[in-house]
């Protein structure tokens, strides 16, 4: 596709086609999961009406089908997010098991009593909490780097929370609650000078931007497939290899061995070793269908049309009296949080429902960036491919009467 | 524009939202009891004054939704000079009304509080409206420790 073309980007999401209390839907909680499409609708029914059984474990032809398919799903991932190997590629159930995953047997095996790990203020809770377990059960020491008013990292201060004891740095790429896109590089450039490894959760930023993870260097790289388009119940954990090798396995089960007696068992190889039980097949595969789905658009084209996005919609949220914006990062993906005066989230939200419009107000599960701006909740619209201008003047025309009617 | 919300946001409540009711510190308050809700962030503090088992004077104070401060608003109006028993009464009766269990509550003894029925047809905003009332039950049973939606 050389010209993008939303208007047949949104004929393949059957949902838009919706109405909501009588209005045509406007979905602009993308940030909280994405819609999906036909191809992807399709590529699970299609699974389950000709090719599903149980992978890596029989020799009957739809065994080895659905084991195919689920293999192939691995590989795309891995090029997706540029993997050296497919031995990389952990499949979980979303991007919070992928942290607290390595926070388990990574952090476990690495991180003692007095060592530090270093997040950041704009974390949300699945990139906070996983590490206070962890800090609870190991007695390790949980460190927050500071964010500005604007909502972006105090890279000096950052940098001096590094030191001997820091056994980790767990950043997100692009905040879900600000849109802020960290200087994940550079992060991972003062880190790794120390030798302290970091993992970079992705789940807002792999919808958004082309990631590169050996471009990047990064040690870890966690995201969801929900908000790629993918079916929920998928995620993805990337690891570099010689660290997966050296991490003890996460849980114990079927398909993660080689040989089991009752005395000793022998684990199985990567990725398999961290991926116990039968895993969620059908939906794995609808991973690798909505990575297809992307590709054939392509993500340079979609971070440009989404960066227009949001800057129309910046733009013309400004220009509303008694709206703030939470969140002014100079580098910013597609979100727009905002609060509005006197006018709590919830009821911006409500109204704005009534409307056909849907938004997220709340905390974003980020509650300590909702403290450090002194606001209860926000009101955040947040943007996918498939959303066009017409939807953002929707929106704004619905705050401006929602402010008259409020008075 | 926001034909279809009329049943939700009545005037009433926009009325409260912005001029709450007893919205102030009672400094010698018998009972002071912290309300949450930590979905939305609505964060309200119940004050009561008690003349033997009558709730001589009621205030509050705290930021939320128009839905949850507009409930608070009219509840510390309509709970001074009721006894803890009346209250009680009546706090089952607002339940019954916003959860919708029960079509039968009593319209007349709930009086103005039947601005609220509204949230009925709105399930994630039942909260909003009930916080309130579950930081009064907490007061009137005497319980310290902040009380949570969650």
């Amino acid at each position: 596709m050389t010209v993008f073309d939303v208007e047949k980007i949104r004929q393949d999401f059957p949902i838009l086609k919706e109405k909501i209390r009588g209005k045509d839907l406007v979905y602009l909680d993308n940030a909280a999961t994405c819609q999906k499409p036909q191809s992807v609708i399709d590529s699970i029914v299609h699974v389950y009406s000709h090719d599903y059984a149980n992978v890596h474990r029989g020799v009957h032809t739809l065994s080895v089908r659905s084991t195919d398919k689920f293999e192939a799903a691995r590989t795309k991932v891995k090029e997706f997010i540029n993997a050296a190997s497919d031995k990389e590629i952990i499949f979980v159930k979303g991007a919070t098991e992928a942290v607290n995953l390595v926070a388990q047997t990574y952090g476990k095996a690495n991180i003692k009593a007095g060592d530090e790990i270093v997040i950041t203020a704009m974390e949300h809770h699945s990139n906070i909490v996983p590490w206070q377990i962890l800090c609870e059960q190991t007695g390790a020491v949980l460190r927050v780097a500071p964010i500005n008013r604007a909502g972006e990292l105090i890279f000096a201060e950052f940098e001096q929370l590094l030191n001997d004891k820091t056994k980790l740095v767990s950043v997100v790429h692009m905040s879900n609650a600000l849109g802020t896109i960290n200087p994940v590089k550079a992060i991972i450039e003062a880190a790794h000078a120390k030798n302290i490894p970091v993992l970079l959760d992705g789940a807002q930023a792999i919808p958004h931007i082309a990631v590169d993870v050996q471009a990047l260097d990064c040690d870890f790289y966690v995201f969801s497939g929900h908000k790629l388009y993918a079916p929920t119940g998928t995620g993805v954990l990337y690891g570099k290899q010689a660290l997966l090798e050296a991490m003890p396995p996460y849980q114990g089960g079927g398909d993660m061995i080689r040989k089991v007696t009752f005395t000793e068992t022998e684990y199985n190889t990567l990725p398999y070793k961290f991926e116990a039980g039968t895993p969620n097949v059908a939906d794995v595969i609808g991973l690798g269908a909505a990575i297809d789905y992307i590709n054939a658009i392509g993500m340079p084209a979609i971070a440009a049309y989404e960066a227009e996005l949001l800057d129309y919609a910046t733009t013309k949220a400004r220009a509303i009296k008694g709206l703030k914006i939470i969140g002014e990062a100079e580098e910013k993906g597609a979100i727009l949080s905002f609060v509005l005066d006197k006018i709590h989230p919830h009821d911006i939200g409500t109204m704005l429902d009534s409307l056909g419009i849907a938004i997220r107000a709340g905390h974003h599960c980020a509650m300590p960036v909702m403290d450090f701006y002194h606001v209860p909740a926000t009101a955040r619209a947040s943007f996918a491919l498939y959303n066009t201008r017409q939807e953002i003047d929707v929106l704004m025309n619905g705050i401006e009467s929602l402010i008259e009617v409020f008075g | 524009m926001f034909d279809d919300l009329r049943d939700l946001y009545q005037e009433v409540i926009f009325d409260h939202n912005r001029n709450p009711r007893n919205f102030r510190v009672i400094d010698d308050a018998d009972r002071k009891v912290e309300g949450f809700n930590p979905l939305c962030g609505d964060r309200l503090t119940l004050y009561l004054k008690m003349d033997g088992d009558v709730i001589s004077d009621a205030s509050f104070q705290g930021s939320g939704c128009a839905i949850s401060t507009a409930s608070v608003s009219l509840m510390t109006e309509i709970v001074k000079g009721k006894t803890e028993q009346e209250a009680d009464a009546l706090f089952k009766q607002f339940h019954e009304m916003t959860t919708g269990k029960d079509e039968y509550f009593n319209l007349e003894a709930i009086g103005k509080l039947a601005v609220l029925a509204g949230v009925r047809e709105y399930p994630a905003r039942v909260k909003c409206a009930t916080l309130a009332w579950h930081t009064l039950d907490a007061a009137l049973k005497n319980q310290q420790q902040a009380i949570s939606t969650e």
